[in-house]
């Protein structure tokens, strides 16, 4: 009975009793989420336009963030630094196109998975010889990032926000409200869900399968340098935060590989999913959740909806 | 283009030709040493049992499939081979055999993907939305509305097409290839596995097509009694060979074309 009490009945009441640390846990649960939503975003944008599933996108956000960093230590200025890094990531998106994608064209999905695989090793390997291995500090304050806390009084207690990570959800926000009226609105955004929609259509009427794949890995490889930034910002920048990416895969199976707003909501659920548990249930099996609990609700989520919650129903013929 | 009442003419030049050509999958001859030509204003017809490479004979054409062997000259250019993007520029569209559409998108954003080639606002603009890439917008989306009336698929052009009934999919699908405003319009079955009624409407399209556009069509198409109405000219395969080419009634008597059709004793 007590067992029970504590994993059925004590959580709630704690929420009830203490509810500024409620919405607090709430709060770093959705900032932890906005960036989970943020890697699988790149994902499912270079998933649905390409069918590829993309290792890569994790140290993509490294590369990305190292990139930046590395120039600004090399005395270039930081907002030219971050104009030179978006313009680095589009050339590995033409590089990608064409030395990876192209020469693979109507290769089994499989092996173009595995071919992101060897970029993703490439990409570590070049980044560690023009970077250099070691921690770094992301340029916060000269990219005119706020630092600090605002702290509330409320709901009986205190409830205290860091400014960065209200700018980590504002930013993503807009660039999340930006990709989904150029997708919807646009004639490259129409060529771009086209060419999701049907290969074969879209070359019938003259969309180039080619510039619409270096758009995306470009518009994966912005992305990937926005989660970077505030990632790096929150930590520090090197190649262990690609580990973090894999927590991605848990969100693209709640949300679905094809869907942007299932990325969205599925790396909200598990992000406050995640803190919560931690918070309220995970003292009663000595801690440390945050390594699984995205893993195991992912295998829940695959027994009964396996095409996530946005993802298109998968119906087959007999 | 035929005159009413009187019999098919071919009318107008050469607009594609195909000479010699040969396809093969492997070991699998698809097409084998096979010419025809296309002229300007007419619909020609393509057909055959099943198997017998008309289908194939389209993506050749329209740069799906790359020959082995062969030429295709399209408006006096020839080609070894064409590439989809450069058949798509150079004005020819298509419809295929299982429709496809983009199926997450609506009736009206399925035929704006046509004018594709046709727009040309930079990605700068297109991200700000503004300028250059709206006003493009408005005067593509005009053209697009006329086709929507044209076709008389007003009421569904918000509809997202893979909720659409099969005719009218058939029916977005022709008018995502008009979009392009084609100078040669590839048909691959537009009326397989429609009713009576949905035939005729299909058949009313493409003879109305070709006549106010004056496009040139090339249809491959299963029902004889539609391909006799609609053709002025039929070009038959059986197993990637031509074995006739001529008029519908021309065709129709021809011995080989019989054979084909019924089977014969070896």
């Amino acid at each position: 009975m007590g067992l029970l009490y504590q994993i059925f009945i004590d959580p709630f009441v704690q929420m009830g009793t203490a509810p500024d640390l409620f919405v607090q846990t709430l709060w770093e649960g959705m900032v932890g989420g906005v960036l989970y939503a943020l890697i699988a975003l790149g994902f499912v944008l270079i998933f649905k336009a390409s069918g590829v599933f993309n290792f890569a996108q994790g140290i993509m956000v490294v590369f990305a963030a190292l990139t930046l960093v590395g120039l600004y230590n090399a005395g270039v200025p930081a907002f030219l630094a971050l104009g030179l890094t978006i313009a680095v990531m589009f050339a590995l998106a033409f590089t990608v196109e064409r030395a990876v994608l192209r020469p693979l064209v109507n290769q089994p999905d499989i092996i173009l998975f595995m071919a992101t695989f060897g970029l993703t090793y490439f990409l570590i390997g070049f980044g560690q010889f023009v970077f250099g291995g070691e921690p770094k500090v992301m340029i916060t304050e000269q990219l005119y990032l706020p630092k600090g806390t605002i702290t509330y009084k409320a709901l009986g207690g205190v409830i205290s926000l860091q400014k960065l990570d209200i700018a980590a959800a504002v930013i993503a926000s807009v660039m999340v409200a930006g990709l989904a009226v150029f997708f919807s609105k646009t004639r490259i955004g129409r060529a771009l869900r086209a060419v999701a929609d049907s290969h074969s259509a879209a070359l019938s009427v003259g969309i180039s399968l080619e510039q619409i794949w270096v758009i995306v890995w470009f518009a994966a490889g912005l992305v990937a340098l926005v989660t970077g930034i505030m990632w790096g910002a929150r930590s520090d920048v090197s190649f262990a935060l690609d580990v973090i990416a894999l927590k991605a895969l848990p969100v693209l199976i709640l949300g679905g590989l094809t869907s942007i707003p299932g990325a969205i909501v599925g790396g909200l659920i598990i992000g406050i999913g995640e803190k919560l548990w931690e918070f309220y249930w995970g003292p009663l099996i000595g801690g440390g959740t945050d390594s699984w609990f995205a893993f195991v609700l992912a295998l829940v989520f695959l027994l009964f909806r396996p095409q996530g919650l946005f993802g298109e129903r998968i119906i087959e013929r007999v | 283009m035929r005159a009413p009442g009187g019999p098919e003419v071919a009318v107008g030049d050469v607009l594609l030709a195909v000479e010699n050509v040969s396809l093969s999958f492997g070991g699998v001859k698809a097409v084998s040493d096979v010419s025809f030509d296309i002229r300007k204003g007419e619909i020609r017809a393509i057909i055959g049992p099943n198997g017998a490479g008309k289908t194939s004979m389209l993506n050749v054409i329209n740069g799906f499939y790359q020959p082995q062997q062969g030429r295709i000259t399209f408006k006096g250019e020839t080609h070894a081979k064409m590439r989809p993007h450069e058949a798509a520029s150079g004005g020819i569209a298509r419809t295929f055999q299982n429709v496809a559409l983009f199926r997450g998108m609506t009736a009206l954003d399925n035929i704006m993907a046509g004018r594709t080639l046709k727009m040309h606002s930079n990605f700068f603009w297109q991200l700000l939305r503004y300028g250059p890439a709206m006003r493009e917008e408005v005067q593509h989306r005009r053209r697009v509305e006329e086709i929507i009336d044209f076709l008389k698929i007003q009421e569904i052009r918000r509809v997202p097409v893979g909720r659409l009934p099969y005719g009218l999919q058939k029916r977005v699908e022709l008018g995502r290839a008009l979009a392009m405003e084609p100078e040669l319009l590839l048909l691959d079955e537009p009326m397989a596995g429609m009713n009576i009624e949905e035939k005729e409407d299909m058949s009313r399209f493409v003879l109305d097509v070709n006549d106010y556009y004056g496009t040139t069509i090339a249809l491959i198409e299963h029902d004889m009694g539609v391909v006799m109405d609609l053709s002025d000219r039929v070009v038959v395969l059986d197993h990637g060979i031509k074995i006739a080419d001529g008029t519908p009634e021309g065709v129709k008597g021809n011995q080989a074309v019989i054979d084909a059709y019924l089977g014969v004793a070896h």
